[in-house]
């Protein structure tokens, strides 16, 4: 079978588009699906409630390299009751993890911020895990102008 | 690559029970591993994998880093100061390099 010229072009088309698909599309996915097995081996299966923790981030970041974020959770603080570890994730990055945190009951406040990168826009997620064995959990959406993963 | 220089800024004074904030910074590429090089080969991944601060010995706050975090990593955490002594802040780097920098405080 020969191929006119506009034929050949459709073909091409098509293919672009699937490989596309195939390339963008499906390791975001499976990047989300990471995420949530993240937060499942964190929590070892417990629903975290929410309140109590508040993640901070600008709405919209105009550059993806550096985001600034922030959490404050409302914890007393004390050697018998804090917050131990927090972990925050950005689900749709080529890879979720962003940073754990790990408090003493010297830190006097749970709270700490700092800078990262985004690919695009989505929800961040921070998950708190206190001396008692209780889980926090806050999600703020961020929307990225240009993403910050290189490549 | 430049060296790392840390920079921390730690109140010189507090009152006992104080919470005070500290902040720190380290410059730092934080190759993330996800980038492309001109010759199309992944640059390989080379980050401040962790950052913990101590103070008199006792620990008060440890982060585990992972690529996301930006180049030049930036922390700002708290501490509750129960007496006077001295804080050590540490880096560790991909490539097993290790960046230190200490700070004094004292407690009225």
């Amino acid at each position: 079978m020969e191929l006119t010229r506009r034929e050949a072009l459709l073909v091409a088309a098509g293919g672009a588009v699937a490989v596309m698909a195939g390339a963008i599309g499906l390791p975001a996915f499976a990047a989300e699906g990471e995420a949530q097995k993240l937060i499942d081996e964190f929590t070892g299966g417990a629903t975290p409630e929410s309140g109590k923790i508040s993640l901070s981030a600008p709405e919209i970041a105009e550059n993806g390299n550096t985001v600034p974020v922030g959490f404050e959770i409302d914890s007393p603080m004390t050697a018998d009751d804090h917050i131990e570890t927090v972990m925050l994730l950005a689900p749709a990055n080529p890879r979720p993890g962003v940073a754990t945190f790990h408090f003493t009951a010297l830190s006097g406040k749970a709270a700490a911020s700092t800078r990262m990168r985004l690919a695009k826009t989505q929800d961040l997620v921070a998950v708190a895990k206190t001396s008692k064995g209780a889980f926090y959990m806050d999600t703020k959406p961020v929307k990225v102008t240009i993403g910050g993963c290189g490549g | 690559m430049a060296k790392s220089k840390p920079r921390v800024k730690v109140p010189k004074k507090a009152k006992a029970g104080e919470v005070i904030t500290i902040k720190t910074l380290i410059s730092h590429t934080m190759e993330s591993g996800q980038r492309k090089g001109k010759d199309g080969k992944p640059i390989p991944r080379k980050i401040i994998n962790t950052f913990t601060c101590e103070f008199n010995g006792q620990k008060v706050f440890e982060t585990n880093l992972e690529p996301a975090i930006s180049a030049n990593p930036y922390f700002e955490f708290n501490m509750k100061v129960p007496e006077s002594g001295t804080f050590v802040f540490t880096w560790v780097d991909d490539d097993g390099s290790v960046y230190t920098k200490e700070e004094e405080i004292s407690v009225e």
